[in-house]
Formats: C-alpha cells, structure tokens, sequence
C-alpha cells in the first residue's frame, strides 16, 4: 500500500548527543523521545500542539514535539528536560520551581521549563507580564500557575545576579 | 449496592474502634516496616494525585518515629498488600490514614524501644530516639536499622501507645518541601505514563463517536495489514489495536476510524434549555434536611431564585493511561486510580475473574479532580492485553477520550426560596437540588461501572450514577444545608433516574454549585435588605470558627476600605466544607468589561491543624484558581448526538488570565486536621459572582460567567 509507513534511519541530536533512530520519518518527535531515546520527560497531552506538555527546545526555541514529525527535527539542536539540567547540576529554573513549590502534580512542568527556558534565553530580565504571555500556551490545571511565575521570575533575578 | 468494602467493617465492628482506617486494617505491618539500610517504608491507601498526600504523610510518619523525613519511603499502594482504605476522595485522607498512621507508627516506635531495652538490657525508659539511632542514659546504643525484624510488627495494632503531643511537633506542622517535586522538575521517570516494561506493546482504543452509538461494521483489514500492528480488538462496541510501536497503533487508531460505521443515535439533552431538563427528568428525592417550621403566617414576601452550573470535565493534562498484563490467567495492572481495591472488584465482575488473580498497583497519574477515566482506562488495558498475553501492554487515552468519554461533574439545577418577615430577614428558607448523581465510582455496585463494561459483548447495564451517603458529605446536596443561624430550612434533592451523560464525583461534587447558589441568594437578600454583604452574613453567623474567616479575609481584602470604580466590583463567598471540613470565606475582586476577568482573591482558611502549611496553601491556591476557571469559562459541549472533545471546545484558564491569589491560614494548631483540596471551589464561584453583580448590577445565575451569560443577563 502506498501509504505504508516505512522506517529509515534518521540522525538526531538530542541533548548534545548524536543519535539514530529507526522510524518512519512522519513519526511525531514525542514518541521518538519517550519510546526511542528513553527520555520521559516529555509528556504526551494532546497530541495537536493545543496542551504544552510536550515541548523541548529546537534551536533553541519551545516546541510542541507531538507535532514536529521527525524528519522536521532532524538536523536541529533538540533539548528535552533531562538535557536543562539534573539533579546535580540543575537548571536555575529548577532550582526555582523547586524553592518555589511551584507544582501539584507536576505533569505539565517539563514543557513549560521548554517555554519558560526559550524566554529567558531571549529575555533575561521578563516582567510578570511577559512571563505570563509566554507561558500562555502552556495549561496547568491543577492551579499551580502563580508559584510558576514567581519560580520564573525567580530564575531570571537569580541568573542575573549570577552573571552580574 | 455491594456491600464489599463495608462487610469488613462489620467484622471488625465486634473488635475495638481504633482510629482512622487502622480500624479496618489493623495490621502493624501493612502500615510500615523497617528496613537494614536504615529507611522506613511506609504504606497508605490513600494515593498521591498531585495534593501532596504523600508528603504530609510522611512528615506524619517520621514525626512519630522520630526520624528525618528522607528516611522514610513512601511505598506504592497495591492489593498486594497495603492497606484497603477505600477511594483516595473526600478531603479525607489526612484524617483517614494520616490519624491511622499516628498511632501505627506510635506503636511502632514503642515496639522498636522494647526490643533495644531488651538487646542493650536498659529499662525502656532511659532510651531515646534520635533519626532512628537509639540511645540509653547509659550510653548504650543501638538503632532501628540493627533491630530492623519484620516480625515484630506481625501484630494487630492496638493504639494504646499515645502519639506524640502536638507541642512536641518538630516537623508536623512545618512545610516540608514535596517529595515528589525535584524528581518531577528534572524529568524523571514517575507518572504511570512514563512506565516501561520489557517487550511492551502500545495500545489505543477506538472509542464510539457518541455515547449511544453502536458499531454496524468494522473492517479492520486495513489496520490488521499495517506492519507492527500486533493484533485488533473487537469485543461488541469495544474496539482497540495493539503494535509494537506507539505511533504505529495511532496509525492503527486512525484507520479503524476511518474502516468502522456506527449507528448513531440523539440521547442527548438540549445544552440550551439544560436548567428545565434537569428538573422534568424522573427523580427519587429526599428529604436532606428539615429545620423548624416556619412561621410562615409573619412572612411578608417571598423571594425565590434558579441557578445552575454545566456538566464539568476533569481536563487533565495526561489524557488517562494504565498498564496491563496477563500471564497464565493472571492479571497485573498499573494504574492511577483513586481506589485500588475497588477498581480490583468491578475489573473481578467485567472480566469474570476471582478478585484474588488481579493484582492492581497504583502509580502516580496528573492532576487528579475526582472520578475521572483512569478505572475506565484500567479496564481497557485489561480487556485488549488479552489479546497479548505475555506481553505488557500500555493503553493511552486520546485527548479525545479523557474530554469526552471521562465521568463529567453532573449539571445541576438549584432553586431557593426564602420567606422574609417585614424588615426583610429569614424566615424560612427552602433549597431543591436537581442533578444526576455524584458517584459511580467502581467497587460499589453489583454491576461494574467501567466505561468498557457497558461496550462489550455481553455489556453489563450502564449504573446510574448515585450520590454517596450524608456520613461521606452526600453528593448533590453537599453543603446544600446552610452554614447560617437560619430559624426553619428544609432541603431536599431529586436524584435523576436517566442518565444521558454518564456523571460521577468531580472535586467538591455538589458543594460547589450549592455553595454558588446559597451564598449568591443570600447576597441577593443583603442587596434587597440594603445591607452589606459582610455585615448581612456576620450577623447570620454565630459559630465563632466561621466569623474568624469571614473577618480574616475581609481584613486582608480591606473589604471596608474598597475604593468603587467603574466596571470593578468585589464580592464575598463563604461556606464550611460538608459542615464539618475545613472553614473557607473568599474575597473576590474583579473587571468587567468584555469579558469578566478576576484581578485577586483572598482567602482565609481554617483546616485546624495544617500538617503542612505550605502544602495547604498550595492547595487552596491551585482550587481556587481551578474554580475560576469554571465559573468563568467552563462547560462540556454537545449537541443532541455527539459531546465535543478537544481544548477547543473546552478552554480552561491560561497563565494570563489566573488571578492573584492571597491565602491566610487562621491557624489552629491544637485542633485536629482537616482537608484542603476541596473548601475553595464553591466559595470562590460565588465571591465571583458577587463581584460581578457589585460590578455591573445584575446576578448572572447561570455558570459559567462567560460574556454571552453576562449580555444576556444585562439585557
């Protein structure tokens, strides 16, 4: 049949590691992330970009990876939560979410560490506002939405601090 | 109603009452046991759904062990062996399993003394405990890790060890940071979304595209050809496909959809007219409550009022998901249900297996709000696992499904009258409730209520949904009797015996429309009164822990001191959860202008003894913010056939729109513990709905908020 998906080996860079997957090309990122490569973080929530859940950094921009199919990704720099940072060596975003409490069930926090880290590397120095607007793309439901700010916040002042 | 769970109640009725749900599981061992390496791991019935049970339960464990929190280890619930305690709901677990654990660990700690006194041959009276390391005035030492002996807590529990005073708390009632947080910031593995197991297959289900709809015919040569595609699924209206690969059964999904023809048929009711609907459906009713009789001859006037509220959806950011496996007619599944024991009965009645072949563990799911699909998704895994057995097998909902196939919170139609005396206060007040029941939860009937159970070949009958009985809170008329000093009442609901939408428990269950409705009427009456709404309900309240909230938030708010400008307006809300929960008054301020926006709330909440604060306010923050995106934005769609299913048709609030939220504890220490998760939700739609009619001058009575609403009323 024509539309018989066929897979063929694709070469991606995810968290500074070069890797090959064995997929049809038109696989959604996500699946190739979680399924593949192992790495869970990225959460699967709609499947129609509608949710946040699901985005990473692509060249440095927040993506919802359940609709970037592979071969969209292939060639780019991809970053996933498990490559912003560890437990180690954490992220000023996550050390900020966690000073903050800023979560309930936590299902929604990677793909908006994804948003939340593509603003700051644009903006350092966000208003509430800004950081509002571009997390508006992101849904919580459980309600953790202003400790989520203030965690942002809370990064920016903190990496500014730092750099300065 | 199947009895099940109760019967072991009545057994252990002969026995003495021990507290919380020790009662019932009065094992030492299913509680905790000590480990070599010097953790703890400890056992609850009750499940983390994104409240933070875990976390208080812990800090209540190691309080009365004397131990660091990060000794203990909070353990998996499972039938294999934790304690049964029911359904994780009702803002009950602090005092169910939280008071259960007190005492569990008390004796512990006490049997652990024992046997250091007897290794180190020291009175028990000269040792001490020290983050598991114990010592004698003597200086003889020992720990429990080196007395680490299962058979020592191979007893019933007794509780005649007192717990620790609460004046001795050191970590009780301070906030502990979530145990479950970091792992969740850094993207580890957690979620039953994110378990794999080896030679796992990827599963979805075709589900009906409405909820009457029967399958006419399904060619599944298509998605059978398609490589990868393990195996397709048919049992009546059930349809799902198995592959190898995930997006493999999405292809599959996709193209038995397109190869499957279903007769449908118009079950639905008139979204526009909902409110009558409601109330010209056959109903059992009962008399909730009654008060005095009403004098009624000195009434000069009667006032009277409708409110409704939409059926709500769960929207959950992780569409629902469970893992399933059978091998050799044995069933094991991984699940984020609220109640494990109970899924294990209705999965025992849908499948025709002995309770004692499945073998349910629970892992952590998102935000949980109630009864939402994941017993339905359980269920799903189990039926389309057997056609793999051997091989695990992980069913996902689409998004499709967690919006429209998920229990929804029932619509509701409230009315209230009230007879007035000349000088315009209560007389009488009379409350009816229509609205489906608020629970089909599994485990309770003798038909199983999972959504697959009604699709399959031989379908078990769909259960109506029922209300829980007035002892858990009741359900549609939840918090219906008012908190106020009002000199005759008389409450009653009528239970719709038609279930069109299929409805269970969704966070607050009735209090939440109840709550709207009471305090939107009273506000009503302060205005007809000429009265300040703060004045007006202080005056109607003598019970001293309710003035405290009352006066903590309209402090905080500054509710004397508001300055009036055009299209702002702020409102009040108040009510004790069930009316015995926890004390919440909030303090709505808002715009309006095209669309109704909240700019801030206040809340002051009294829960007695906050184990956490940090937890409770977190809570309280995150239902307050959920409720206002209810009351302004929220309600299922559907036509007469079909419920709509994408973010589309239901928007919940963005990070733009989410109010400031302020959050008082008014602190009571030394009094018992109460639950936070669910005080908020009526109140906050009510001090919203206050502030719009403070704003604008009209009483918007039908939920949700939205602009349409809001035209209509000003018209």
């Amino acid at each position: 049949m024509p539309d018989e998906p066929t897979a063929a080996v694709t070469r991606l860079l995810v968290n500074g590691t070069e890797h090959e997957v064995s997929a049809s090309a038109d696989t959604p990122l996500l699946y190739v992330l979680r399924n593949d490569l192992g790495l869970k973080a990225t959460h699967f929530g709609c499947g129609t970009g509608q949710c946040g859940a699901c985005k990473v950094l692509i060249d440095g921009r927040a993506v919802a990876s359940c609709d970037t199919p592979l071969w969209a990704a292939a060639g780019r720099s991809i970053t996933t939560v498990e490559g912003l940072g560890s437990a180690a060596h954490p992220h000023a975003l996550q050390r900020a979410l966690i000073a903050e409490q800023a979560g309930q069930c936590g299902y929604c926090l990677p793909g908006i560490l994804a948003s939340a880290a593509a603003l700051l590397a644009l903006r350092p120095e966000p208003s509430e506002t800004e950081v509002r607007a571009a997390l508006d793309e992101n849904l919580c439901r459980c309600g953790s939405h202003n400790r989520i700010v203030r965690a942002v916040l809370r990064a920016a002042r903190e990496s500014t601090e730092q750099a300065g | 109603m199947n009895l099940a769970p109760r019967r072991v109640a009545d057994d252990k009725d002969k026995l003495p009452q021990l507290p919380g749900s020790l009662h019932v599981n009065r094992r030492l061992s299913q509680w905790l046991r000590f480990l070599r390496d010097g953790t703890i791991e400890v056992r609850s019935g009750k499940v983390e759904i994104g409240q933070g049970i875990a976390t208080a339960l812990a800090q209540i464990a190691a309080e009365e062990l004397d131990v660091q929190i990060g000794r203990i280890r909070m353990v998996a619930a499972s039938t294999a062996g934790s304690p049964d305690e029911g359904v994780t709901s009702g803002s009950r677990s602090v005092q169910d399993s939280g008071l259960a654990l007190r005492h569990a660990c008390a004796e512990a700690r006490a049997i652990y003394l024992e046997a250091a006194a007897a290794r180190l041959g020291v009175p028990v009276e000269s040792l001490s405990v020290a983050d598991g390391e114990i010592s004698s005035t003597d200086g003889a030492h020992t720990s429990y890790a080196a007395l680490a002996d299962d058979a020592l807590l191979e007893r019933d529990a007794s509780a005649s060890i007192a717990p620790k005073e609460i004046s001795k708390h050191r970590l009780v009632g301070t906030s502990a940071e979530r145990i479950d947080l970091a792992a969740k910031v850094y993207g580890q593995p957690r979620f039953v979304h994110d378990f794999e197991l080896p030679n796992m297959l990827h599963a979805r289900v075709l589900r009906p595209p409405s909820p009457a709809a029967t399958l006419n015919v399904l060619d599944a040569a298509r998605t059978r050809a398609l490589p990868g595609v393990i195996a397709v699924v048919r049992d009546g209206n059930f349809v799902g496909v198995l592959a190898e690969r995930e997006e493999i059964a999405l292809k599959g999904l996709e193209r038995l959809r397109q190869d499957a023809s279903w007769q449908e048929t118009e079950t639905l009711p008139d979204a526009s007219t909902l409110g009558d609907w409601l109330k010209a459906q056959p109903a059992e009713t009962t008399l909730v409550a009654e008060r005095g009789a009403g004098a009624k001859s000195a009434a000069v006037e009667t006032r009277h009022a409708r409110y409704t509220r939409p059926y709500l959806a769960h929207a959950s950011i992780a569409p629902c998901c469970a893992v399933a496996l059978w091998d050799e007619e044995r069933l094991r599944l991984w699940t984020h249900s609220q109640g494990i024991y109970n899924l294990r009965a209705d999965l025992a009645l849908a499948l025709a297996l002995p309770p004692e072949r499945i073998d349910v563990e629970h892992m952590e799911g998102a935000g949980c709000y109630g009864h939402n699909g994941a017993d339905d998704a359980a269920c799903d895994a189990a039926l389309l696992a057997r056609a793999a057995p051997g091989r695990p097998v992980k069913l996902q909902w689409t998004r499709t499904d967690e919006m429209a196939w998920a229990p929804f919170g029932p619509a509701m139609t409230i009315e209230i009258e009230a007879d007035l005396d000349a000088g315009g206060d209560i007389l009488a007040w009379r409350h009816d409730i229509w609205s489906n029941g608020h629970s089909s939860r599994p485990g309770r009937a003798k038909s199983p209520t999972l959504l697959a159970a009604a699709q399959i070949d031989a379908p078990f009958e769909r259960v109506i949904a029922i209300n829980p009985p007035p002892a858990a809170g009741g359900g549609a008329e939840r918090n219906a009797v008012p908190g106020y000093d009002l000199p005759a009442w008389r409450i009653s609901s009528h239970r719709l015996l038609t279930m069109p939408i299929r409805t269970s428990a969704l966070r607050s269950l009735g209090a939440y429309a109840n709550v709207f409705a009471i305090e939107s009427f009273l506000d009503e009456l302060a205005a007809h009164r000429g009265e300040d709404a703060l004045a007006y309900r202080l005056r109607l309240l003598s019970d001293p822990r309710s003035r405290a909230v009352l006066e903590a938030a309209a402090r905080r708010a500054n509710w004397q001191g508001w300055q009036m400008r055009e299209g702002r307006g702020h409102g009040i809300g108040f009510a004790r959860y069930k009316g015995n929960g926890a004390w919440c008054a909030v303090i709505a301020e808002i715009e309006a202008a095209r669309e109704i926006r909240v700019e801030r709330l206040v809340i002051a909440l009294d829960v007695g003894l906050a184990i956490n604060p940090d937890g409770v306010i977190n809570q309280i923050e995150g239902g307050a913010i959920q409720a206002t995106s209810w009351t302004l934005k929220e309600q299922v769609r559907f036509d007469r056939t079909r419920i709509a299913g994408t973010w589309d048709d239901y928007p919940i609030l963005r990070f733009s729109e989410t109010p400031k939220v302020e959050v008082e504890l008014v602190l009571r220490q030394e009094e018992p513990p109460l639950g936070a998760g669910e005080a908020a939700q009526g109140p906050t739609a009510a001090a919203i709905a206050n502030a719009v009619f403070d704003a604008l001058g009209v009483r918007v009575r039908d939920l949700p908020l939205t602009p349409e609403r809001v035209a209509a009323a000003m018209a």
